[in-house]
């Protein structure tokens, strides 16, 4: 094979071979994943869209929150959380890996690609995990009535977009890491448990004390639910706000993405 | 085709230097590899080997000097130079998630190569890791001489100009090192220009061409294996063990006998061309060694000489 005309195909395409990679390496635990990606929303909406939701539907005298049933109530959210934690998953743990376990990422950087292709192809890996989640989330939605067809197509982009964003900030934290050290059950206890139970997951965050309402502002979870339940079920949301949630996922996802390519370039050209 | 080594130069550093904060790492260096040269780096730990290494593979910045790769700068061209190199790190860091013929796939991915063009060449290359019935195996149920060889056969993948090896047996057992310098000889012999460092003398015997022995960061000597010998010791050895309390008393009897004298905690090295005539000496004296042994000199020696101290401590 011509050398010039791989060593530039190499350079060019760098990202696409890493996310070939991570997709290839994602293969070997395909039944979990595909387990965690179905069982997880069945086990979420029976336990709390229809067990919860029964009382909640109960004492609103049939008006549910926000002019609709729990479960509909309830969906976005659930949907927004699991891309979010698909995403975490291909951030988290791999990067660690990468520089501290096998150090792959260093066998990585001694062919032509680069730091900024490996955060790219890890990201690009991290979108297509948070896809495949929200596809079969969205599928469980579906029979069980939660979310109408129509709203699909929106609600994938906007749960993938939520997973990115929030993969590209667990990955740029991730890259400063130097050794496990608890690092992830601090994140896992201090950060995703807050996140996803005071977000306005299970209520509005509006019924929240308002010193507790900053973890909702300050999280991709809050901004991305609230576009899912405008989109979903038509909750009224301000012009101004919705452009704040948008802008607050691409800021997390554009930051997050440039703090990692600088931190692993340094990190393997030490 | 075989590659004949030619005066194309493939790397030459000139005042090489890598500093860590207060640490000099490498202190001005000087060498060159020419193309088909199997080129070593000795030295024991901490002397620089694998930082220079680094800076070779265009995986680390220089902090000073000159250093070219390939005709290119590594600080200014990494990827495109990396392109062309195969390397070897110390520690071995192959996917153990993945089997062994998609560990030689993907680094062949990361490359550039087309699939049509990994699919013969995977074959290839497992053959010559000797690893065909392995194949099909996850890589952490593989041996560590196996692993090795893997590692050794993907960074072939791409059909490197210059292959690197650091510490290549470093941590096998003495079977597996030798099936491993089988490997990198046929290597050698193909052309692939090497650039080895190591801590094994016999490795550095082995397989170098050409060597540079280093200490703290620079370089004490550069020569052949044979050559760094004949300049730096004598052809032969006599080593004799007292037991440790006599080796002194001993020493200062026998200094004198051979060219020179190296007093170590558990034995006295005897420089000269004629060891078996030294030990008579010695014998005439009326010492009496509990072991004695005559060898030829090896770039341990030289190493000794000139830094003063032992290469494996």
């Amino acid at each position: 094979m011509d050398v010039e005309l791989r060593t530039q195909r190499g350079m060019r395409y760098g990202a696409w071979y890493v996310a070939e990679y991570r997709i290839r390496n994602m293969t070997k635990w395909i039944a979990e994943i595909v387990t965690v990606s179905f069982g997880n929303p069945i086990i979420y909406l029976l336990a709390i869209g229809v067990g919860v939701g029964s009382l909640v539907d109960a004492n609103t005298g049939g008006n549910g929150i926000n002019g609709v049933s729990y479960i509909t109530f309830l969906a976005p959210a659930l949907l927004a959380t699991a891309a979010i934690q698909a995403a975490m998953d291909e951030t988290s743990f791999p990067t660690l890996e990468g520089f501290v376990w096998n150090k792959s990422f260093f066998g990585m950087n001694s062919t032509q690609l680069t730091g900024g292709q490996i955060v790219d192809g890890i990201m690009i890996a991290a979108f297509a995990r948070a896809f495949l989640t929200a596809a079969a989330y969205l599928v469980v939605l579906l029979v069980f009535g939660a979310v109408t067809l129509a709203s699909i197509p929106m609600l994938f982009l906007i749960a993938s977009f939520a997973g990115l964003s929030f993969g590209a900030l667990m990955l740029a934290a991730t890259s400063f890491v130097k050794q496990d050290d608890g690092f992830f059950a601090i994140i896992a206890r201090f950060v995703v448990a807050p996140m996803f139970l005071f977000s306005g997951t299970f209520y509005p965050l509006e019924q929240m004390p308002v010193f507790l309402q900053w973890i909702g502002w300050i999280s991709p979870l809050w901004h991305s639910t609230n576009l899912s339940r405008s989109v979903s079920f038509g909750l009224e949301v301000p012009g101004w706000l919705m452009i704040v949630h948008v802008a607050f996922l691409a800021i997390s996802l554009v930051a997050g993405v440039l703090i990692a390519r600088r931190q692993f370039v340094s990190r393997l050209l030490k | 085709m075989l590659k004949k080594q030619n005066d194309k130069s493939m790397i030459v550093a000139k005042g090489l230097r890598k500093v860590y904060g207060d640490f000099v790492a490498v202190d001005g260096i000087d060498f060159e590899v020419k193309q088909g040269e199997a080129f070593g780096l000795l030295g024991p730990n901490g002397a620089g080997k694998s930082t220079t290494m680094r800076m070779i593979a265009s995986t680390s910045m220089r902090s000073g000097g000159e250093l070219e790769i390939l005709g290119k700068d590594p600080n200014k061209h990494g990827p495109e130079i990396r392109a062309h190199l195969g390397v070897v790190p110390q520690q071995d860091n192959l996917d153990r998630e993945l089997k062994v013929w998609e560990n030689l796939y993907i680094y062949g991915r990361y490359f550039g190569l087309s699939r049509k063009f990994m699919k013969n060449k995977i074959e290839e290359l497992i053959e010559f890791a000797q690893l065909e019935e392995k194949r099909n195996s996850k890589t952490e149920d593989l041996s560590g001489g196996m692993k090795r060889r893997l590692t050794i056969a993907r960074a072939l993948v791409n059909e490197p100009d210059i292959l690197m090896l650091d510490e290549p047996t470093t941590g096998l057992d003495p079977q597996a090192r030798h099936v491993l310098w089988d490997r990198l000889f046929r290597l050698k012999e193909q052309g692939v220009t090497l650039v080895i460092t190591t801590h094994y003398m016999d490795e550095a015997e082995q397989l170098c061409d050409r060597l540079v022995v280093m200490d703290k960061g620079r370089i004490m000597a550069e020569g052949s294996p044979a050559e760094l010998i004949k300049q730096y010791s004598s052809k032969e050895v006599l080593e004799v063990r007292f037991g440790s309390s006599a080796n002194n008393d001993a020493a200062k009897q026998i200094e004198g006998l051979g060219d020179r004298t190296e007093v170590l905690p558990d034995r006295i090295l005897i420089y000269s061309e004629n060891g078996e005539k030294i030990l008579e000496q010695i014998v005439k004296l009326g010492l009496e060694p509990l072991t004695s042994l005559v060898r030829r000199s090896s770039l341990e020696d030289v190493f000794l000489r000139l830094t003063g101290r032992t290469l494996v401590d």
